[in-house]
């Protein structure tokens, strides 16, 4: 298939080629051939075998911190609101107090964070222009929407009582304080889905950490609720009324301890490795122990003020970790395609193994 | 698969519409790597440039990937006989996995090379390892070019348009999963929802080239900044009975456009003759109704492992498994009831 005469004079291609096939693999540039019978890769040989270039498979979501602090937020608002009611049943007025101002301070924090967070903030509205139970996102503004309304309803009212009777309520105050028990316990019902949907939120996608955490990921941010609103209560109310707060918040710290383990242990490994590497390891190793030392001083230390306080900064701040840390690994977990590809090789393999042969998304006709 | 999930047979049939679903068949077999694709997309979808030109440093990919401003985009992969032997086994792996057979492929003589229509280099029949069915070599000796347009697959299960918290994402009346610009607020649920890295909020992209000035007088805003973009399947064009942009301009039909069922027989016939040719690295994606997203709008014939592609080797639409994390919420919520009426128990006013 000589094309010209020159070729006669080019080297014979057989033992050029069996050259070649000795190489070592990875050796193959350069080779100078350039008889343009073949061609020459253009690049360094690149691990192919498990990814297009290294790049990533899925796409990081645009969610930085600031949805950590909504996730932290919402939890404290959520957990705040029980400990209102509560505080109220038993007549401990300062908690009562102070929680649901805190409630309704978290409420409007996060869902201005979660704002801000958009890209067409303005819109912030068309979340509620449908209610879509197949959204998470938009069941948990459903959720907090109606959150907010009863926590706004009982802390204006303490605001209200505070200043005075200072807030222009006119003739709606008697009506306003007609709705503060239905407020109060909406907004302590609301609370918890509005500290658990978050773990749906985050799971219902394809962010491989996140995914995988499926099964603890609601289970561990109620516990972190539970112990961040309590840290609050412990910081803002004197001692002689956070004792329910402090069995709240051991309660919430033993259960985060025990789910964060779980988180990673229920995961494939690949999917865990984001949590146990770099910045979110060493998040999730300061929020261990803050909330370590939280809880052990929120059960023994009662009667210190700034034992109480310390504790409850302890425990709001290990919250606060633990989401900032899930948000990171989850993010990290998409910049590597291997996070993508391993866990579903491996599930995609044990449905075979099992005979399950019809759902791949590869086939042959 | 889960109930409450939409599928685009349902919504066309309550639309009380007689349209069909529509698809794409992108065979990479006969893909030429010219971006035909990529260019007319963006010149019809006046989709902003990504990025400051710059050389990515993969053959000739300097696209990069899919995302707010790129709805198709061409992957070029070099891969040398080793590749191209395991691409073959594992395609050959596939012919009898589940899914309907069309009979095994003819057997030939190892240095049998007619009707190929290929020029022929050396003897390639001769270095031929592979033992299923003993095939002639098509290829280029010792290396092949792999190039694929990809785009987004309109999943029969969508999870972007299910996580949609404002109802921005839809299913057209042709089965396909487009973004309403005006309604999307760029809460940025959706990036995180798709199974293939597709979908990308429009944050960056920018419509000068590099002499220009902002103030130049060709200067003009990028459209609907701050929101989620992904292929619309051209529906502007759609819904006049044209063929998207891509699928017009390709130049070797790569890209077909037509009904989706049509185009799944199409792929599962070219596939069975790439197989009957000995080219047993071919396989489809995307046309199994039962695997994790339903199957997809835009079925791809791929000659290697997806992964090679950069596609998910086991995409699952994450919303299958939402029920159960709803039931997770539940309990996490109860607890939480639970252990705060715990906390109070005995707890009396001193």
């Amino acid at each position: 298939m000589t094309l010209s005469e020159f070729d006669a004079y080019r080297p014979e291609n057989e033992p050029r080629r069996k050259r070649r096939r000795n190489r070592p693999p990875g050796k193959r540039r350069g080779g100078g051939n350039g008889d343009g019978a073949r061609e020459m890769p253009m690049v360094e040989d690149v691990e192919f075998a498990d990814s297009y270039y290294g790049r990533p498979i899925v796409k990081a979501p645009p969610w930085d911190d600031k949805i950590s602090a909504y996730l932290f937020l919402g939890g404290v608002a959520g957990g705040s609101a029980m400990l209102a009611v509560g505080a109220d049943r038993i007549g401990f007025d300062k908690l009562r107090r102070n929680t649901r101002l805190t409630a309704l301070g978290a409420t409007i924090g996060g869902t201005v964070f979660l704002i801000l967070d958009l890209g067409r903030p303005e819109r912030f509205h068309h979340m509620l222009r449908t209610f879509k139970p197949a959204s998470p996102m938009n069941m948990g503004t459903w959720i907090l929407s109606s959150f907010g309304m009863g926590a706004g309803v009982v802390a204006a009212i303490e605001v209200d009582q505070l200043t005075g009777q200072k807030i222009p309520l006119g003739v709606l105050r008697k009506v306003v304080y007609a709705f503060e028990k239905p407020a109060a316990l909406l907004a302590a019902v609301m609370g918890a889905p509005l500290a658990s949907y978050t773990g749906a939120l985050l799971a219902d996608t394809s962010v491989p950490t996140w995914n995988g955490g499926k099964d603890n990921l609601s289970y561990l941010f109620v516990s972190s609720a539970a112990m961040a609103s309590s840290g609050f209560a412990l910081i803002t109310t004197p001692t002689s009324q956070t004792r329910p707060a402090r069995t709240f918040a051991t309660l919430g710290a033993v259960a985060e301890l025990f789910f964060s383990e779980k988180l990673t242990a229920d995961m494939h490994p690949v999917e865990a490795e984001p949590l146990q590497t770099g910045r979110p390891a060493r998040k999730l190793r300061w929020a261990q122990a803050l909330t370590i030392a939280g809880g052990v001083g929120a059960a023994l230390l009662s009667r210190n003020r700034i034992a109480a306080i310390a504790s409850g900064t302890a425990l709001a701040t290990a919250s606060m970790l633990t989401r900032s840390a899930i948000m990171e690994a989850g993010i990290n977990s998409t910049k590597d395609p291997r996070h993508v590809v391993e866990p579903q090789r491996d599930r995609l393999a044990a449905r075979r193994a099992k005979g399950i042969v019809d759902d791949s998304i590869t086939t042959v006709g | 698969m889960v109930d409450f999930l939409e599928r685009p047979g349902e919504l066309m049939e309550a639309y009380g519409q007689d349209t069909e679903r529509k698809g794409f068949f992108t065979d990479t077999s006969i893909c030429i790597g010219c971006k035909a694709c990529e260019v007319a997309c963006k010149e019809w979808n006046q989709n902003p440039m990504k990025g400051d030109l710059e050389i990515l440093g993969s053959s000739y990919d300097n696209t990069g990937s899919l995302g707010a401003n790129t709805w198709r985009h061409v992957a070029f992969i070099e891969q040398g006989q080793e590749q191209i032997d395991k691409a073959r086994e594992s395609g050959a792996r596939l012919v009898g996995l589940g899914m309907p057979a069309f009979g095994a492929p003819e057997t030939r003589e190892p240095n049998t090379t007619e009707d190929l229509g290929m020029p022929e280099f050396g003897s390639p029949g001769v270095r031929i390892k592979n033992k299923v069915d003993n095939p002639p070599n098509p290829d280029t000796p010792e290396f092949r070019w792999l190039m694929s347009s990809d785009v987004c697959k309109h999943c029969t299960y969508a999870g972007c348009l299910d996580v949609c918290p404002t109802g921005a994402l839809y299913r057209t009346e042709y089965g396909t999963v487009v973004v309403q610009d005006d309604i999307c607020n760029g809460c940025g649920t959706c990036v995180a929802g798709c199974p293939f890295g597709v979908i990308e909020r429009r944050d960056t992209g920018t419509i000068h080239t590099k002499p220009d000035r902002v103030d130049s007088r060709y200067s003009m805003d990028v459209k609907h900044k701050g929101t989620a973009k992904k292929c619309t399947f051209c529906f502007d064009r759609m819904v006049d009975g044209q063929t998207p942009a891509c699928a017009q301009t390709c130049p070797t039909q790569s890209i077909q456009y037509g009904g989706r069922e049509e185009m799944v027989d199409n792929a599962k016939k070219r596939v069975t003759a790439m197989h009957e040719k000995g080219l047993t690295e071919a396989r489809l994606y995307g046309a199994n109704p039962n695997d994790g997203v339903g199957g997809i709008g835009s079925v791809f014939l791929l000659l290697d492992e997806p992964e090679v592609y950069g596609l998910p080797p086991d995409p699952q639409v994450p919303t299958k498994d939402l029920p159960k994390m709803y039931k997770k919420v539940g309990i996490a919520a109860a607890g939480m009831l639970a252990a705060a009426a715990t906390a109070f128990l005995g707890a009396r006013k001193k």
